[in-house]
């Protein structure tokens, strides 16, 4: 089928086998389609934003410290998953199971984190039903909570794989496609707390 | 036909682009923290400023970490993700465009109160 | 949601009783044909799990005919409702449930599988390829559409169907203003064939991008591949804004939020400039393809190269980047800002340039041209004037300040049926028409082919070119009957009479394709209709092998066939032939949307335990999958030579 591996024997693994090489591609396009989902999410959010209907502001609620801490969380997350393909590349199975290990328990932090602010936020009066502006938030910081609790799972999977198969073509690409996954939910999270948390604490709007 | 990746041989050295990459992102992060909430300017400087920055730290993203360029698809993919780009500021500013026109009328006022309508006892839940 | 049993199933109607039980005896008529004839296992291992692109776009295909059946049905409905003034066929919410239901199954559930059926058997073959990139995901999509399909076709039987139109604005689609379990079908259904729509154009990116044939550069692609390309860019990035808008009225209905509510700061408006964020991109994706088909038609059946083969890929490029620019002409009327309306006005008459010069193309394609008035031809000469009156009267909905006047009535109606119907449904009987023998073999009846084309084009002009009328007269939309003394009458009757017109001509398509299947010569040539110009007419045999091509052509030139005709270049060289890698067939596609379907289903009745299980299922059918390392398997080579043998035998 189409091009001869033969000549890619130079690539990295993950790009040694056709499948591979399509996996990889696709999944970029697949990510080009995310970057509109979360576009929408975001047009949605400033159209709504300040439509609090006479109910519990963002500024009241929002914690600098708190996102300080799980924007930490997150970009350490990104960096620690570039590691562990930067350790794929140069052929380490057990660099590559350490980091990837690493980049989920900070991934999970965040997330325990996450509940936990929104836990907050509902017993402090704002909820999905509280008001339009509300409904926007929740949908868009848990649409991306749910992308990283849905990656987490995804990479936990993959990782069982190579601790069968060790690093193949086909393992290879799944950490690759995964990795994208999990640096493409960083940059989101960089335009959320640019312009959700930031604006707010900021009163920009 | 393999373009532009390189060869494992060359990972065996410190992954330069992947700290260089980090540090960057903490130190626009910070920057971008304390203009919007610590800095003596105008809010409207601050929105451009700290978007710049989110952009700016994105594509240090997509270009060190995610090698969007690499490969023989490199030219698709960072294609691609312009064009995603494209329509994700479409949306999001002739969204806001289109609703600014609507802001200014009572009832869609920001709080969605009318000054002039009567108020209403109980709205927060549904 | 607490229901009693005669608010479960439909009660009360007559008309809907009459589907209950017809519904109820196909099935059982089905199932008892299968059993008896010992077909379970064939339909399951040579079909239903199929991954082979050219099986998954027959069952698109004939998926869209059924659809085209019940949303003909709907729109006869609406016209025998309207034939005469104050009617009573029709009550107004059964009006409102039917023009809802007939909108959304011709465009989502009859367009669009039509096209990507035709995509699907066509362009894989057209570049010279085994199969698309993901058959697999292939597989998957045909099932998704299928499972959101058959979830918003059950609604008018159980339930209840929605009623707030195909756009489906708020707060009308909201809870209390369409209470029950209608709208939720809409927002469900529509969610989960959407998945599979956006997984398409992925696939078809990718396959275009990468499985091309030896020196099929891009500019050496057929036109219909690179319509396809394009309608598969506009796919990527504009549906997921449809799953966004319709997650966000799902919470509003099941979960309370308040994004398009009256109350707590929300904003119906919002919906639908969300929705036409998706909605106006959508429209060029159903009529790309059709351009597609309309320019590989005029180039063989003129028997010339297709005129302006740069002009036409940069005037489709144009098409799709502008097609994001333009969608608040939709709702002109709703309170923006007149620089709001004048930017998207002044885009909206942009986007009809580039459509211009490639109505110019396929005009210069014919001059001097050897033409022959096949059906597909005829269909394609009527789509020229015809489409070109819907897309004049699209410049005149486009100013802003006129629209005022048209938004709305019957101008607007009859203006996009003009497209829609002359552009798309046009090219999809030209498509099945042209590719047929492709497909099954033998080519439909000529004859009865043509009073096809002329009792539906005739109708159709009959039905729709008096709405601009009944439009500048001011007849709105959407409504379900009017007075005499609105001076209607008369072109609504007539109206009517075009409309049935053209159900006869839809009854004569299917007498066509049942007799072609009992009489119709059996063909052996790849090339059925002798004029072919592209490698899909380069096939060993009819109906293509299994694998397409036994060795991979190499092509030098656009319109590669045609040219290895006019050479006598050897279309299948006696080569060294290789065993071939295929895929294996798989049924949890199949089964990874049945656990869509019962969960959306559980979801549209608020039984949410039933939506839980779904969503167990789904996850663990990706995860089985991520866990799989099937390699497929190969053709023997000996296989091959045997096929290939047999084939050159028969054409002798």
């Amino acid at each position: 089928m189409g091009h001869n591996d033969s000549s890619y024997a130079n690539a990295p693994l993950e790009y040694q086998s056709e499948t591979g090489r399509l996996n990889i591609l696709g999944f970029w396009i697949f990510l080009g389609a995310e970057i509109v989902l979360f576009s929408t999410l975001f047009a949605t959010y400033f159209v709504l934003h300040g439509r609090t209907a006479g109910g519990v502001l963002p500024a009241e609620l929002f914690d600098m410290k708190l996102v300080l801490i799980m924007t930490f969380l997150l970009l350490v997350s990104s960096f620690t998953c570039g590691i562990a393909v930067h350790e794929m590349r140069r052929g380490s199975t057990k660099g590559v199971v350490i980091w990837t290990i690493l980049t989920l328990l900070l991934g999970a932090g965040f997330v325990g984190f996450e509940i936990f602010e929104f836990f907050h936020y509902v017993h402090e009066g704002a909820s999905i039903h509280t008001s339009a502006y509300w409904s926007a938030f929740f949908v868009l910081l848990g649409t991306h909570g749910l992308h990283v609790s849905i990656g987490i799972f995804w990479i936990t999977g993959v990782l069982f794989q190579i601790k069968k198969r060790g690093l193949t073509p086909q393992t290879a690409a799944k950490i690759f496609i995964s990795s994208l996954y999990w640096h493409f939910l960083d940059v989101v999270w960089i335009f959320i707390f640019t312009a959700v948390y930031l604006i707010g604490l900021g009163g920009l709007l | 036909m393999a373009g532009k990746t390189h060869s494992s041989a060359e990972h065996e050295h410190f992954p330069w682009k992947h700290v260089v990459g980090f540090i960057l992102s903490i130190v626009l992060t910070i920057l971008a923290f304390w203009i919007a909430i610590g800095a003596e300017i105008g809010s409207s400087a601050k929105l451009w400023i700290i978007f710049g920055f989110a952009f700016i730290q994105a594509f240090l993203q997509l270009f060190m970490f995610m090698h969007m360029t690499e490969s023989e698809n490199g030219t698709v993919q960072v294609g691609n993700t312009l064009f995603g780009l494209f329509c994700a500021i479409i949306f999001v500013i002739g969204s806001v465009w289109i609703f600014a026109a609507h802001y200014s009328h009572g009832e869609n006022s920001k709080d969605g109160y009318s000054p002039s309508a009567p108020k209403q006892s109980e709205h927060s839940e549904k | 949601m607490h229901l009693k049993w005669d608010e479960f199933f439909v009660t009360g109607d007559p008309l809907i009783l009459g589907a209950q039980i017809s519904i109820a005896l196909t099935s059982i008529a089905i199932v008892f044909v299968l059993t008896y004839f010992k077909k379970w296992k064939w339909l399951w291992k040579e079909w239903l799990t199929s991954v082979d692109h050219k099986k998954l776009g027959i069952m698109y295909i004939l998926a869209a005919v059924i659809m085209f059946f019940r949303g003909g049905v709907d729109g006869l409905m609406m016209r025998a409702q309207l034939a005469l003034p104050n009617n009573t066929f029709l009550d107004s919410n059964h009006y409102n449930e039917i023009f809802t239901t007939h909108g959304t199954i011709m465009i989502l559930f009859m367009a669009m599988p039509f096209l990507i059926g035709l995509i699907n058997v066509v362009v894989p073959l057209q570049i010279g390829a085994r199969d698309v990139a993901f058959p697999y995901l292939n597989n998957l999509s045909f099932w998704t559409f299928m499972v959101g399909a058959m979830l918003f076709n059950i609604s008018f039987v159980i339930g209840g169907s929605p009623s707030a139109g195909w756009t489906s604005y708020m707060p009308l689609a909201g809870n209390d203003f369409s209470p029950g379990p209608g709208q939720n079908y809409y927002l469900l259904g529509l969610q989960i064939a959407g998945i599979g729509t956006l997984m398409t154009g992925i696939n078809f990116m990718v396959t275009i991008l990468k499985m091309r044939t030896k020196g099929m550069t891009l500019m050496r692609m057929p036109m219909f591949t690179w319509t396809t390309l394009i309608t598969s860019v506009i796919i990527v990035f504009a549906f997921p804004v449809l799953t966004v808008a319709l997650a966000l009225m799902t919470f509003d209905r099941l979960f309370g939020s308040a994004f398009f509510t009256l109350e707590a700061g929300g904003m119906p408006m919002l919906w639908a400039n969300l929705f036409w964020i998706w909605g106006h991109p959508e429209v060029y994706i159903v009529i790309l393809p059709a351009f597609g088909i309309f320019s590989e038609i005029f180039a063989t059946f003129s028997r010339k190269q297709l005129f302006g083969y740069k002009a036409m890929v940069v005037s489709i490029v144009a098409i799709s980047v502008l097609s994001f620019l333009v969608w608040v002409h939709h709702f002109f009327t709703m309170g923006n800002s007149a620089a709001v309306n004048s930017f998207f006005s002044i885009t909206t008459m942009a986007i009809s340039v580039p459509t211009g010069v490639k109505i110019f193309n396929w005009l210069f394609t014919m001059y001097r041209g050897r033409i022959s008035f096949t059906s597909p031809m005829l269909w394609a000469l009527g789509f020229i004037p015809n489409f070109v009156i819907g897309g004049v009267t699209g410049v005149m909905l486009a100013m802003a300040a006129a629209d005022y006047q048209y938004h709305n009535t019957y101008f607007l109606v009859s203006h996009f049926h003009y497209v829609l119907i002359a552009g798309t449904v046009f090219a999809c009987f030209a498509g099945l028409v042209f590719w047929y023998p492709k497909m099954f073999g033998y080519k439909l009846n000529e004859r009865i082919g043509k009073w096809f084309f002329w009792v539906f084009m005739i109708g159709f002009n009959i039905c729709f070119f008096p709405q601009y009328f009944l439009g500048l007269q001011g007849m709105p939309r959407r409504i379900y009957t009017y007075g005499p003394e609105d001076g209607w009458t008369a072109l609504n009757f007539i109206s009517t009479i075009g409309a049935f017109m053209m159900g006869v001509g839809f009854i004569i398509l299917c007498y066509n394709i049942y007799y072609s299947w009992r009489h119709a010569k059996r063909e052996v040539s790849g090339d059925s209709w002798g004029e072919g110009r592209t490698l899909d007419w380069a096939t060993s045999s009819a109906i293509p092998p299994h694998y397409n091509f036994a060795a991979l052509p190499e092509v030098t030139t656009p319109d590669a066939f045609h040219h290895w005709k006019q050479n006598n270049v050897d279309v299948h060289p006696e080569k060294e032939f290789k065993k071939i890698h295929m895929p294996h067939n798989s049924g949890r596609p199949l089964i990874m949307s049945a656990f869509f379907g019962l969960g959306a289903f559980g979801l549209v009745f608020e039984w949410y335990w039933i939506g839980v299980i779904g969503l167990i299922g789904v996850f663990a059918t990706m995860i089985l999958r991520s866990f799989e390392y099937d390699d497929g398997y190969y053709i023997p080579v000996e296989e091959v030579i045997e096929t290939e043998k047999k084939n050159k035998e028969a054409q002798k």
